[in-house]
Protein backbone atom coordinates (compact mmCIF):
# COMPACT_ATOMS: atom_id res chain seq x y z
CA UNK A 1 0.00 0.00 0.00
CA UNK A 2 2.41 2.62 0.98
CA UNK A 3 5.19 1.07 -1.97
CA UNK A 4 2.90 2.76 -4.09
CA UNK A 5 2.28 5.99 -2.71
CA UNK A 6 5.88 6.39 -1.35
CA UNK A 7 6.78 6.18 -5.24
CA UNK A 8 4.82 8.90 -5.67
CA UNK A 9 6.30 10.77 -2.96
CA UNK A 10 10.13 10.01 -4.00
CA UNK A 11 8.90 11.21 -7.51
CA UNK A 12 7.90 14.30 -6.16
CA UNK A 13 11.08 14.72 -4.14
CA UNK A 14 13.12 14.94 -7.15
CA UNK A 15 11.54 16.92 -9.06
CA UNK A 16 9.66 19.63 -7.18
CA UNK A 17 11.79 22.55 -5.44
CA UNK A 18 12.01 22.71 -1.77
CA UNK A 19 9.85 25.75 -1.59
CA UNK A 20 6.85 24.77 -3.58
CA UNK A 21 6.49 21.72 -1.41
CA UNK A 22 3.10 20.96 1.21
CA UNK A 23 4.26 23.66 4.00
CA UNK A 24 2.45 21.62 6.28
CA UNK A 25 4.39 20.48 9.10
CA UNK A 26 4.51 16.90 10.41
CA UNK A 27 6.26 18.01 13.74
CA UNK A 28 5.85 21.92 15.09
CA UNK A 29 7.56 22.90 18.23
CA UNK A 30 7.13 26.18 19.53
CA UNK A 31 8.66 27.48 22.91
CA UNK A 32 9.04 24.07 24.40
CA UNK A 33 11.11 24.37 27.69
CA UNK A 34 12.09 21.50 29.95
CA UNK A 35 13.98 21.21 33.11
CA UNK A 36 14.78 18.04 35.39
CA UNK A 37 15.05 18.91 39.03
CA UNK A 38 15.74 22.14 38.29
CA UNK A 39 18.89 21.70 35.55
CA UNK A 40 16.98 23.24 32.37
CA UNK A 41 17.33 20.30 29.68
CA UNK A 42 15.77 22.22 26.83
CA UNK A 43 15.61 26.07 26.45
CA UNK A 44 12.88 28.12 24.52
CA UNK A 45 13.56 25.21 20.98
CA UNK A 46 11.42 25.74 18.24
CA UNK A 47 11.63 23.12 15.53
CA UNK A 48 9.36 22.15 12.51
CA UNK A 49 9.68 19.31 10.62
CA UNK A 50 8.27 19.59 7.14
CA UNK A 51 6.58 16.15 5.57
CA UNK A 52 8.60 13.56 3.69
CA UNK A 53 12.01 15.76 5.64
CA UNK A 54 14.65 13.79 7.16
CA UNK A 55 15.62 16.02 10.34
CA UNK A 56 18.86 14.82 12.55
CA UNK A 57 19.71 16.17 15.61
CA UNK A 58 23.10 16.55 16.65
CA UNK A 59 24.88 17.74 19.86
CA UNK A 60 27.12 16.23 22.46
CA UNK A 61 25.51 13.95 25.31
CA UNK A 62 23.58 15.84 28.10
CA UNK A 63 22.88 18.41 25.31
CA UNK A 64 18.48 17.64 25.69
CA UNK A 65 18.59 15.91 22.11
CA UNK A 66 16.89 12.68 23.29
CA UNK A 67 15.07 14.62 25.51
CA UNK A 68 13.53 16.83 22.37
CA UNK A 69 12.82 13.42 20.85
CA UNK A 70 10.97 12.22 23.84
CA UNK A 71 8.67 15.44 23.95
CA UNK A 72 7.50 14.84 20.21
CA UNK A 73 5.54 11.91 21.57
CA UNK A 74 4.92 12.88 25.26
CA UNK A 75 7.29 10.31 27.06
CA UNK A 76 8.84 13.10 28.69
CA UNK A 77 6.53 16.29 29.27
CA UNK A 78 7.83 18.86 28.72
CA UNK A 79 7.57 22.36 31.16
CA UNK A 80 6.34 25.09 28.48
CA UNK A 81 5.80 24.91 25.15
CA UNK A 82 3.55 23.26 22.15
CA UNK A 83 4.18 20.44 20.04
CA UNK A 84 1.66 19.54 17.20
CA UNK A 85 2.12 16.92 15.18
CA UNK A 86 -0.05 17.11 11.86
CA UNK A 87 -1.66 19.93 12.91
CA UNK A 88 -2.85 17.73 16.38
CA UNK A 89 -1.66 19.29 19.57
CA UNK A 90 -0.07 16.41 21.85
CA UNK A 91 -0.16 16.00 25.51
CA UNK A 92 -2.38 19.17 26.02
CA UNK A 93 -6.34 18.98 24.76
CA UNK A 94 -8.29 22.59 23.28
CA UNK A 95 -9.52 23.59 26.87
CA UNK A 96 -5.83 23.57 28.00
CA UNK A 97 -5.73 20.55 30.10
CA UNK A 98 -3.64 17.84 30.23
CA UNK A 99 -4.76 15.13 27.61
CA UNK A 100 -7.06 12.22 28.50
CA UNK A 101 -5.01 8.69 28.06
CA UNK A 102 -6.51 7.72 25.75
CA UNK A 103 -7.07 10.62 23.60
CA UNK A 104 -3.07 11.03 23.98
CA UNK A 105 -2.26 7.08 22.93
CA UNK A 106 -4.35 7.96 19.60
CA UNK A 107 -1.87 11.38 19.47
CA UNK A 108 1.26 9.21 20.34
CA UNK A 109 0.31 6.29 17.83
CA UNK A 110 0.49 9.02 15.26
CA UNK A 111 4.55 8.84 15.76
CA UNK A 112 6.64 5.67 15.66
CA UNK A 113 9.67 5.60 17.91
CA UNK A 114 12.65 3.74 17.85
CA UNK A 115 14.88 3.37 20.72
CA UNK A 116 18.36 2.78 21.17
CA UNK A 117 17.92 -0.24 23.45
CA UNK A 118 15.35 -1.36 20.97
CA UNK A 119 12.80 -2.81 23.78
CA UNK A 120 11.02 -5.16 21.87
CA UNK A 121 8.76 -6.76 24.11
CA UNK A 122 10.66 -11.07 24.49
CA UNK A 123 7.81 -12.60 25.35
CA UNK A 124 6.51 -12.24 21.73
CA UNK A 125 8.02 -13.31 19.07
CA UNK A 126 9.18 -11.62 15.95
CA UNK A 127 6.19 -11.41 14.05
CA UNK A 128 3.77 -10.59 16.87
CA UNK A 129 6.17 -8.02 18.18
CA UNK A 130 5.16 -6.29 14.70
CA UNK A 131 1.60 -7.49 14.53
CA UNK A 132 1.15 -6.62 18.83
CA UNK A 133 0.11 -3.25 18.37
CA UNK A 134 -1.73 -2.92 14.95
CA UNK A 135 -4.25 -5.18 16.18
CA UNK A 136 -4.56 -4.16 20.06
CA UNK A 137 -4.71 -0.57 19.27
CA UNK A 138 -5.48 -0.02 15.95
CA UNK A 139 -7.69 -2.76 15.88
CA UNK A 140 -6.53 -4.52 12.78
CA UNK A 141 -7.74 -7.74 11.94
CA UNK A 142 -4.89 -10.57 12.40
CA UNK A 143 -4.48 -11.46 8.76
CA UNK A 144 -4.65 -7.78 7.80
CA UNK A 145 -1.63 -7.43 10.63
CA UNK A 146 0.17 -10.40 10.06
CA UNK A 147 0.27 -9.62 6.08
CA UNK A 148 1.39 -6.13 6.60
CA UNK A 149 4.25 -7.07 8.74
CA UNK A 150 5.32 -9.74 6.53
CA UNK A 151 5.88 -6.93 4.49
CA UNK A 152 7.68 -5.20 6.78
CA UNK A 153 10.06 -7.78 7.66
CA UNK A 154 11.10 -8.04 4.57
CA UNK A 155 11.44 -4.73 3.67
CA UNK A 156 14.04 -4.65 6.73
CA UNK A 157 15.21 -7.58 5.83
CA UNK A 158 14.11 -9.89 8.79
CA UNK A 159 11.29 -12.18 7.02
CA UNK A 160 13.22 -15.07 8.12
CA UNK A 161 13.26 -14.33 11.41
CA UNK A 162 9.76 -14.26 11.19
CA UNK A 163 8.96 -16.99 13.97
CA UNK A 164 12.53 -16.15 16.23
CA UNK A 165 12.06 -14.74 20.00
CA UNK A 166 14.31 -11.26 19.86
CA UNK A 167 16.41 -12.93 22.43
CA UNK A 168 18.26 -15.20 19.84
CA UNK A 169 18.56 -12.21 17.82
CA UNK A 170 22.20 -9.45 17.22
CA UNK A 171 21.09 -6.03 18.21
CA UNK A 172 21.53 -5.26 14.39
CA UNK A 173 18.65 -7.48 13.69
CA UNK A 174 16.80 -6.36 17.12
CA UNK A 175 16.90 -2.91 15.70
CA UNK A 176 15.49 -4.13 12.57
CA UNK A 177 12.38 -5.52 13.95
CA UNK A 178 11.76 -2.78 16.19
CA UNK A 179 12.32 -0.08 12.99
CA UNK A 180 9.50 -2.79 11.39
CA UNK A 181 6.89 -2.61 14.49
CA UNK A 182 7.12 1.09 14.79
CA UNK A 183 6.26 0.83 10.89
CA UNK A 184 3.43 -1.39 11.38
CA UNK A 185 1.20 1.13 12.69
CA UNK A 186 1.76 3.79 9.66
CA UNK A 187 2.69 6.71 11.66
CA UNK A 188 3.65 10.46 10.19
CA UNK A 189 6.71 10.70 11.60
CA UNK A 190 9.10 8.30 12.44
CA UNK A 191 11.28 9.10 16.09
CA UNK A 192 14.81 7.48 16.04
CA UNK A 193 16.69 7.52 19.09
CA UNK A 194 20.21 6.96 18.93
CA UNK A 195 19.35 3.64 17.03
CA UNK A 196 22.78 2.52 16.60
CA UNK A 197 24.38 3.82 20.02
CA UNK A 198 24.16 0.69 21.26
CA UNK A 199 25.22 -1.59 18.72
CA UNK A 200 28.42 -3.28 18.25
CA UNK A 201 30.09 -1.47 15.48
CA UNK A 202 29.74 -4.04 12.71
CA UNK A 203 25.91 -4.26 13.39
CA UNK A 204 25.69 -0.16 12.35
CA UNK A 205 25.32 -0.48 8.79
CA UNK A 206 22.60 -2.77 8.52
CA UNK A 207 20.15 -0.36 10.40
CA UNK A 208 21.41 2.72 9.06
CA UNK A 209 21.06 1.34 5.31
CA UNK A 210 17.18 0.13 6.84
CA UNK A 211 17.00 3.92 7.78
CA UNK A 212 18.35 5.44 4.34
CA UNK A 213 16.18 3.30 2.82
CA UNK A 214 12.92 4.81 4.55
CA UNK A 215 13.88 8.26 3.75
CA UNK A 216 14.58 7.49 -0.05
CA UNK A 217 11.37 6.58 -0.08
CA UNK A 218 9.97 9.91 1.72
CA UNK A 219 9.48 8.74 5.27
CA UNK A 220 9.25 11.63 7.72
CA UNK A 221 11.87 10.77 10.18
CA UNK A 222 13.41 13.23 12.99
CA UNK A 223 16.71 10.96 13.96
CA UNK A 224 18.87 11.61 16.75
CA UNK A 225 22.25 10.64 16.51
CA UNK A 226 26.21 10.39 16.18
CA UNK A 227 26.55 8.75 13.20
CA UNK A 228 27.60 12.06 11.29
CA UNK A 229 28.52 10.87 7.79
CA UNK A 230 24.90 9.26 7.75
CA UNK A 231 23.79 12.43 9.33
CA UNK A 232 25.10 14.13 6.30
CA UNK A 233 23.88 12.06 3.79
CA UNK A 234 20.05 11.05 4.99
CA UNK A 235 19.05 14.74 6.41
CA UNK A 236 17.42 17.97 4.34
CA UNK A 237 18.20 19.43 7.91
CA UNK A 238 20.38 18.57 10.84
CA UNK A 239 19.50 20.57 13.97
CA UNK A 240 22.79 21.43 16.48
CA UNK A 241 21.57 21.40 20.19
CA UNK A 242 24.10 22.47 23.13
CA UNK A 243 23.21 22.93 26.68
CA UNK A 244 19.31 22.62 25.22
CA UNK A 245 19.40 25.41 23.13
CA UNK A 246 18.98 24.86 19.06
CA UNK A 247 22.59 26.97 17.80
CA UNK A 248 22.59 25.49 14.49
CA UNK A 249 19.77 24.81 11.88
CA UNK A 250 21.18 24.07 8.25
CA UNK A 251 20.78 21.93 5.61
CA UNK A 252 23.82 19.27 5.76
CA UNK A 253 26.29 20.93 2.99
CA UNK A 254 26.02 24.20 5.14
CA UNK A 255 26.15 22.40 8.36
CA UNK A 256 29.12 20.42 7.70
CA UNK A 257 31.18 22.55 5.27
CA UNK A 258 30.55 26.05 6.82
CA UNK A 259 28.99 26.15 10.26
CA UNK A 260 27.91 29.67 11.78
CA UNK A 261 29.12 29.00 15.29
CA UNK A 262 32.02 28.35 16.59
CA UNK A 263 31.10 25.80 19.00
CA UNK A 264 29.84 23.41 15.77
CA UNK A 265 33.19 23.84 14.15
CA UNK A 266 35.08 22.30 17.23
CA UNK A 267 31.62 19.59 17.66
CA UNK A 268 32.20 18.67 14.04
CA UNK A 269 36.80 18.99 14.04
CA UNK A 270 36.18 16.20 17.44
CA UNK A 271 34.36 14.23 15.56
CA UNK A 272 36.64 14.22 12.46
CA UNK A 273 40.18 13.26 14.54
CA UNK B 1 -6.45 -57.90 59.23
CA UNK B 2 -3.43 -56.07 59.44
CA UNK B 3 -3.19 -51.72 59.64
CA UNK B 4 -2.94 -51.57 56.01
CA UNK B 5 -5.57 -53.90 55.08
CA UNK B 6 -8.27 -51.64 57.09
CA UNK B 7 -7.25 -48.62 55.57
CA UNK B 8 -7.30 -50.62 52.29
CA UNK B 9 -11.04 -51.11 52.83
CA UNK B 10 -11.74 -47.77 53.96
CA UNK B 11 -9.96 -46.13 50.56
CA UNK B 12 -13.19 -44.44 49.78
CA UNK B 13 -13.01 -42.23 52.69
CA UNK B 14 -9.09 -41.34 51.44
CA UNK B 15 -10.33 -41.31 48.02
CA UNK B 16 -13.36 -38.90 48.85
CA UNK B 17 -10.68 -36.42 50.87
CA UNK B 18 -8.40 -36.47 48.40
CA UNK B 19 -10.99 -35.13 45.92
CA UNK B 20 -12.03 -32.58 48.83
CA UNK B 21 -8.64 -31.37 49.05
CA UNK B 22 -7.94 -30.90 45.16
CA UNK B 23 -11.48 -29.15 44.88
CA UNK B 24 -10.54 -26.51 47.71
CA UNK B 25 -7.10 -26.41 46.19
CA UNK B 26 -7.96 -25.74 42.61
CA UNK B 27 -11.00 -23.35 43.43
CA UNK B 28 -8.78 -21.30 46.00
CA UNK B 29 -5.01 -21.05 43.92
CA UNK B 30 -7.27 -19.92 40.52
CA UNK B 31 -8.93 -17.21 43.02
CA UNK B 32 -5.77 -16.77 44.91
CA UNK B 33 -3.75 -16.14 41.41
CA UNK B 34 -6.41 -13.69 40.13
CA UNK B 35 -6.83 -11.87 43.12
CA UNK B 36 -2.52 -11.35 42.67
CA UNK B 37 -2.97 -10.19 39.51
CA UNK B 38 -5.71 -7.93 40.31
CA UNK B 39 -3.92 -6.76 43.01
CA UNK B 40 -0.46 -5.94 41.08
CA UNK B 41 -2.93 -4.28 38.39
CA UNK B 42 -3.95 -1.41 41.14
CA UNK B 43 -0.28 -1.13 42.30
CA UNK B 44 0.29 -0.02 38.56
CA UNK B 45 1.55 3.40 39.27
CA UNK B 46 -1.02 6.51 38.82
CA UNK B 47 -2.95 5.59 41.77
CA UNK B 48 -1.20 6.82 44.91
CA UNK B 49 -3.95 6.72 47.65
CA UNK B 50 -4.49 2.97 46.57
CA UNK B 51 -1.37 1.91 47.04
CA UNK B 52 0.14 2.34 50.50
CA UNK B 53 -3.35 0.28 51.97
CA UNK B 54 -3.12 -2.10 49.18
CA UNK B 55 0.65 -2.77 50.19
CA UNK B 56 -0.57 -2.56 54.05
CA UNK B 57 -3.09 -5.23 53.26
CA UNK B 58 -0.86 -7.69 51.62
CA UNK B 59 1.97 -7.05 53.99
CA UNK B 60 -0.44 -7.45 56.83
CA UNK B 61 -1.56 -11.38 55.19
CA UNK B 62 2.17 -12.54 55.21
CA UNK B 63 2.78 -11.41 58.29
CA UNK B 64 -0.35 -13.58 59.76
CA UNK B 65 -0.28 -17.03 61.01
CA UNK B 66 -2.76 -19.18 57.91
CA UNK B 67 -4.58 -21.00 60.53
CA UNK B 68 -5.70 -17.54 62.47
CA UNK B 69 -6.91 -16.51 59.53
CA UNK B 70 -8.95 -19.67 58.95
CA UNK B 71 -10.06 -19.40 62.45
CA UNK B 72 -10.98 -15.49 61.78
CA UNK B 73 -13.46 -16.28 58.63
CA UNK B 74 -15.15 -18.83 60.42
CA UNK B 75 -15.61 -18.54 64.01
CA UNK B 76 -15.10 -14.66 63.64
CA UNK B 77 -17.25 -13.42 60.54
CA UNK B 78 -20.66 -14.47 62.45
CA UNK B 79 -20.30 -12.14 64.81
CA UNK B 80 -20.66 -9.82 61.69
CA UNK B 81 -23.69 -11.63 60.91
CA UNK B 82 -21.90 -13.15 58.14
CA UNK B 83 -22.12 -16.74 58.25
CA UNK B 84 -19.98 -18.67 55.98
CA UNK B 85 -19.39 -22.78 55.87
CA UNK B 86 -16.48 -24.83 57.02
CA UNK B 87 -15.73 -25.35 53.20
CA UNK B 88 -16.11 -21.72 52.22
CA UNK B 89 -14.49 -19.89 54.69
CA UNK B 90 -11.31 -22.47 53.92
CA UNK B 91 -11.50 -22.05 50.31
CA UNK B 92 -11.67 -17.94 51.01
CA UNK B 93 -9.16 -18.11 54.15
CA UNK B 94 -6.73 -19.92 51.02
CA UNK B 95 -7.49 -17.55 48.51
CA UNK B 96 -7.04 -14.51 50.27
CA UNK B 97 -3.59 -15.70 52.39
CA UNK B 98 -2.15 -16.77 49.11
CA UNK B 99 -3.57 -14.00 46.47
CA UNK B 100 -1.70 -11.37 48.81
CA UNK B 101 1.18 -13.90 48.51
CA UNK B 102 0.90 -13.92 44.98
CA UNK B 103 1.06 -10.50 44.56
CA UNK B 104 3.95 -9.85 46.66
CA UNK B 105 5.73 -12.12 43.96
CA UNK B 106 4.30 -10.58 41.78
CA UNK B 107 4.87 -6.63 42.68
CA UNK B 108 8.70 -7.88 43.47
CA UNK B 109 9.66 -9.11 39.83
CA UNK B 110 7.12 -6.36 38.53
CA UNK B 111 9.63 -3.55 40.40
CA UNK B 112 12.46 -5.97 37.81
CA UNK B 113 10.63 -5.18 35.11
CA UNK B 114 12.63 -3.09 32.23
CA UNK B 115 10.69 0.61 31.48
CA UNK B 116 12.15 0.67 27.97
CA UNK B 117 9.49 -1.97 27.21
CA UNK B 118 6.79 0.00 28.39
CA UNK B 119 7.83 3.38 27.15
CA UNK B 120 7.76 1.17 23.82
CA UNK B 121 4.57 0.02 24.39
CA UNK B 122 2.86 3.57 25.48
CA UNK B 123 5.07 5.04 22.43
CA UNK B 124 2.55 2.62 20.09
CA UNK B 125 -0.12 4.09 21.54
CA UNK B 126 -1.01 1.25 24.42
CA UNK B 127 -3.25 2.55 26.97
CA UNK B 128 -2.36 1.03 30.51
CA UNK B 129 -5.06 -1.70 30.86
CA UNK B 130 -3.60 -3.55 27.63
CA UNK B 131 -0.45 -3.07 28.23
CA UNK B 132 -0.63 -4.52 31.64
CA UNK B 133 -2.48 -7.13 30.32
CA UNK B 134 -0.80 -7.91 26.79
CA UNK B 135 2.70 -7.25 27.79
CA UNK B 136 3.57 -6.83 31.58
CA UNK B 137 1.46 -9.55 32.79
CA UNK B 138 2.34 -12.06 30.35
CA UNK B 139 5.97 -11.58 31.35
CA UNK B 140 5.35 -11.14 35.08
CA UNK B 141 3.94 -14.65 35.23
CA UNK B 142 6.71 -16.57 32.96
CA UNK B 143 9.18 -14.98 35.02
CA UNK B 144 7.95 -15.75 38.59
CA UNK B 145 6.93 -19.51 37.34
CA UNK B 146 9.56 -20.72 39.52
CA UNK B 147 8.04 -19.02 42.94
CA UNK B 148 4.98 -19.80 41.88
CA UNK B 149 4.87 -23.72 41.86
CA UNK B 150 6.67 -23.11 45.14
CA UNK B 151 3.94 -20.78 46.30
CA UNK B 152 1.80 -23.69 45.06
CA UNK B 153 2.94 -25.85 47.04
CA UNK B 154 2.67 -24.12 49.88
CA UNK B 155 -0.81 -23.80 49.84
CA UNK B 156 -1.26 -27.39 49.00
CA UNK B 157 0.17 -27.93 52.54
CA UNK B 158 -2.15 -25.11 54.00
CA UNK B 159 -5.22 -27.47 53.16
CA UNK B 160 -4.42 -29.90 56.01
CA UNK B 161 -5.08 -26.96 58.24
CA UNK B 162 -8.28 -26.30 57.51
CA UNK B 163 -9.16 -29.93 59.20
CA UNK B 164 -9.25 -27.78 62.22
CA UNK B 165 -12.32 -25.92 61.50
CA UNK B 166 -14.38 -29.52 60.25
CA UNK B 167 -13.34 -28.92 56.54
CA UNK B 168 -13.71 -32.80 54.85
CA UNK B 169 -10.75 -33.34 53.53
CA UNK B 170 -7.80 -35.65 53.31
CA UNK B 171 -6.43 -35.01 56.67
CA UNK B 172 -9.55 -34.86 58.35
CA UNK B 173 -10.03 -38.38 56.45
CA UNK B 174 -7.03 -39.94 57.76
CA UNK B 175 -7.50 -38.37 61.35
CA UNK B 176 -11.27 -40.05 61.39
CA UNK B 177 -9.42 -43.29 60.19
CA UNK B 178 -6.61 -43.02 63.02
CA UNK B 179 -8.86 -42.54 65.94
CA UNK B 180 -11.66 -45.23 64.91
CA UNK B 181 -9.26 -47.90 64.09
CA UNK B 182 -6.21 -46.65 66.35
CA UNK B 183 -3.62 -46.77 63.54
CA UNK B 184 -2.03 -43.33 63.04
CA UNK B 185 1.06 -43.78 62.08
CA UNK B 186 -0.27 -45.82 58.72
CA UNK B 187 -3.32 -43.60 58.09
CA UNK B 188 -1.02 -40.47 58.03
CA UNK B 189 1.87 -42.19 55.97
CA UNK B 190 -0.73 -42.44 53.67
CA UNK B 191 -1.47 -39.36 53.62
CA UNK B 192 1.93 -37.83 52.92
CA UNK B 193 2.03 -40.28 50.09
CA UNK B 194 -1.19 -37.92 48.80
CA UNK B 195 0.74 -34.55 49.32
CA UNK B 196 3.87 -35.56 48.11
CA UNK B 197 2.49 -37.28 44.60
CA UNK B 198 0.21 -34.16 44.16
CA UNK B 199 3.26 -32.06 44.58
CA UNK B 200 5.42 -33.99 42.26
CA UNK B 201 2.99 -33.98 39.54
CA UNK B 202 3.30 -29.62 40.08
CA UNK B 203 6.89 -29.74 40.32
CA UNK B 204 6.75 -31.46 36.66
CA UNK B 205 4.17 -29.40 35.18
CA UNK B 206 6.07 -26.07 36.14
CA UNK B 207 9.33 -27.65 34.98
CA UNK B 208 7.29 -28.28 31.86
CA UNK B 209 6.11 -24.44 31.13
CA UNK B 210 9.77 -23.92 31.51
CA UNK B 211 10.25 -25.23 28.04
CA UNK B 212 7.83 -22.42 27.00
CA UNK B 213 9.28 -19.48 28.65
CA UNK B 214 12.98 -20.53 27.89
CA UNK B 215 12.07 -20.34 24.67
CA UNK B 216 11.37 -17.03 25.13
CA UNK B 217 14.51 -15.99 26.78
CA UNK B 218 13.59 -15.97 30.30
CA UNK B 219 15.31 -18.56 31.63
CA UNK B 220 17.70 -21.60 30.83
CA UNK B 221 15.82 -25.08 31.62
Amino acid sequence: MFEKNTSERVGAEQTVPDAARSEQAAVSIRHLSKSFDGVEVLRDVDLEVREGDVVTILGSSGSGKSTLLRCINWLEQPDRGSIHIGGQRIGVNDAGRPMPVRELARVRARTGMVFQSFNLWPHLNVLHNVTEAPIHVLGKSKTQAEAHARELLEKVGMSPKADAYPSTLSGGQKQRVAIARALAMQPEVMLFDEPTSALDPELVGEVLSVIRDLSAEGYTMVIVTHEMAFSRAVSDKVVFLDKGLIIEQADPETFFTNPSTERVRKFLEREES
Amino acid sequence: MSNWEILWSARDQFWSGFFSTMEIFGLSISAAFLIGCGMLYLLEGSRPRLTVPLRVVIDGMRMLPFLILAYLLYYGLPAFDIRLDAWWSGVGALAVYHGCYFAEIFRGTRLTFPPGQVEAAKAHGFTKGKMFFRLILPQIVMQTRPLLGNQLIYALKDTAFLVIITVQELTAAANSLSGTYFIPTEAFIVVIGFYWAVSVVMEIIIKQCGRFSAKRGFDNV
